[in-house]
């Protein structure tokens, strides 16, 4: 039954995410393409979050590195754009494997500490690099390609943009969701109960959390790219802590213990973030409150106080 | 300038940033070490230790002496009303969640200080007395360093010196190790953690407050200390006194020598010198498993 009511909840879901350029004005199909990025960006995130136990400060530094790539690939090089993403998540991904490979060692606390800071190196170098990434004004002004592989789809054009991220988000955020179930994910979640008793078990627990975070920084990387291209800038701020801190509020806000929480909770934190910001530009105090709340009353998200309400899993 | 008073000069900027960054990153690791909260505040209260000093100098009209002692005071009430209140509630949860609350109010902070006193950049004035400069080996340095650097070891010695001399700090040390057993032989130990994390806030506070008439006051001044508080107890072992004056002394010698000799390298240096002490010993200089 509940299997079902999921399905369903899904199907329904993508009917609308299809058709929804059909029915609503050209600002809700720009928030919906924000809202889809963000979420595949805070779905990677919770990758090491919610299935790994450890809390990354420095996603920021991913995403950032993807939508440099990206925009550099379109500004010096004007490749197809299928290309750019391929190349784009692959760049971040190393730069994953690098930071992740001094990071997964450490426990839960030193992990987030070294992540911050890690991301806030890769945030100081897209700052002072200026022959390569234009230092704080960042890269902007790139040009947009063909899509490549004979796909008749403009990207300067809003609604042409969403279908190809709605398609590209729903099948990263399928691959993610098979990797979850799989052998692999089933590791990585034992390993946030008790990375003792797997390492007892005879799985080499460092090497899993880094595969682990590779693959999320590969996702956030393909997320950053996306977003530099419906931005069409790609600028120091999106490597800052406060970047980084997205993710994190949205997978909380969601819930970090469903798959769709980030996603759920990327929907409801750029809501938000719209109402607010047109009232004050003091956003951040908001959010902290809203985070401070979600911590100390409702740390298991929307999905949780859905599910407590339901009343399904006890 | 021959090889000499640059190297003295660029010993003194070591010392300078590195003294600072001692009595900031103490309080953070002397908190994470008896609470087990990584405080990520730390860098707020700092900035909130710098702004009430601006505060009480300028619109309260106190003298700079009377404001640097009160101004930590008053962010350490603040920081035992955040324990009581809210840190106390997740003592017994996943550590994630010490690190996401305190998250949640480095970002209250930052953009309270935003509101309060705006987005500008201010100055504090140094107090008259250690206004000028001095020389030491034919290097002229602001009058002012002299006297943080003093103020740092002094204020180093006094919280060893609690920590290892007294009663109090032997109390500390018991609810620190075993909390159980420290409530058991009548220790009130909630009290012990009020009192920890009020302490940690003042250092940070305190690092604020005398930091002001070097740096210019703006609304991100804490967020590159807190970074750098993190490589500093990274580098020195989370947790360890010993480890955060060495930690901070290195990356003192970082920034003071790497600014003078490898300038364009200077923003990856520190990154580079705790990546390397993480290699060789991933739990830190002075740190244990």
């Amino acid at each position: 039954m509940r299997k079902k009511i999921q399905l369903g909840v899904l199907l329904l879901l993508a009917v609308v995410l299809v058709l929804l350029p059909k029915v609503s004005p050209f600002f809700i199909v720009f928030v919906a393409t924000e809202i889809l990025i963000l979420g595949l960006f805070a779905t990677s995130f919770n990758l090491m979050f919610g299935y790994c136990g450890l809390l990354s400060f420095g996603h920021g530094a991913f995403f950032g590195t993807g939508a440099y790539v990206a925009g550099l690939l379109l500004q010096h090089l004007q490749w197809d754009f299928i290309w750019v993403l391929a190349v784009a998540p692959l760049a971040a991904a190393v730069g994953a494997t690098l930071i992740g490979w001094l990071c997964v060692r450490l426990n839960e606390v030193y992990f987030s500490m070294l992540t911050l800071a890690f991301g806030m190196m890769v945030f100081a170098i897209a700052h002072q690099w200026r022959s390569v990434t234009g230092g704080s004004d960042g890269l902007a002004g790139f040009p947009l390609t063909e899509v490549g592989i004979g796909l008749d789809i403009v990207l300067a054009n809003p609604f042409h943009f969403y279908y190809l991220t709605l398609l590209i988000v729903a099948l990263s955020l399928a691959a993610i969701y098979l990797l979850t179930i799989s052998p692999f994910g089933l590791i990585l979640r034992a390993m946030r109960e008790n990375t003792e008793r797997v390492a007892f078990a005879g799985i080499p627990a460092n090497r899993y959390r880094l595969y682990g975070f590779i693959l999320s920084g590969l996702f956030s990387g393909l997320a950053g790219a996306l977003f530099a291209t419906f931005s069409r800038v790609a600028v120091p701020e999106m490597s800052h802590w406060t970047q980084s801190a997205e993710p994190i509020l949205m997978t909380i806000l969601g819930g970090s213990q469903y798959f769709f929480g980030p996603l759920a909770g990327a929907a409801v934190f750029l809501g938000l973030k719209t109402l607010i910001t047109s009232y004050t530009s003091e956003w951040m105090i908001y959010l902290g409150v809203i985070l401070l709340g979600m911590v100390l009353f409702l740390p298991k998200g929307i999905f949780g106080l859905l599910e407590r309400w339901l009343g399904g899993r006890t | 300038m021959n090889l000499m008073t640059a190297f003295v000069a660029a010993l003194l900027n070591s010392f300078d940033i590195g003294i600072l960054l001692f009595i900031i990153a103490s309080g953070l690791t002397i908190v994470f070490g008896v609470l087990g909260i990584l405080n990520f505040a730390h860098g707020a209260l700092y900035m909130a230790g710098a702004y009430f000093l601006l505060t009480l100098m300028g619109t309260v009209g106190m003298p700079f002496w009377v404001g640097v002692l009160i101004a930590p005071l008053g962010v350490a009430l603040l920081a035992v009303l955040i324990e009581r209140f809210l840190l106390r509630r997740i003592y017994h949860r996943h550590p994630s969640f010490g690190l996401l609350l305190t998250f949640a109010l480095l970002l209250i902070i930052d953009d309270a200080v935003r509101l309060i006193w705006g987005s500008g950049y201010h100055i504090v004035e140094p107090p008259q007395l250690l206004r000028g400069a001095a020389s030491l080996f034919g290097v002229t340095y602001p009058l002012y360093s002299f006297f943080t650097i003093g103020m740092g070891i002094l204020i180093g010695i006094a919280v060893w010196l609690i920590f290892h001399r007294t009663r109090i700090g032997k109390t500390v040390r018991a609810a620190a190790l075993d909390p159980e057993m420290a409530q058991a032989v009548g220790i009130n130990v909630p009290i012990v953690l009020t009192v920890v994390f009020g302490f940690g806030a003042w250092l940070a506070a305190l690092g604020g407050a005398l930091a002001a008439p070097m740096r210019t006051l703006g609304p991100a001044m804490g967020d590159t200390i807190i970074i750098e508080s993190f490589i500093v107890v990274v580098i020195g072992g989370l947790g360890s006194f010993p480890g955060a004056l060495f930690g901070a002394l290195i990356l003192g010698g970082i920034h003071g020598f790497g600014g003078r000799w490898l300038a364009e390298w200077n923003i990856v240096l520190p990154y580079i010198g705790m990546a390397l002490v993480l290699l060789w010993r991933p739990e830190g200089l002075m740190g244990r498993r």
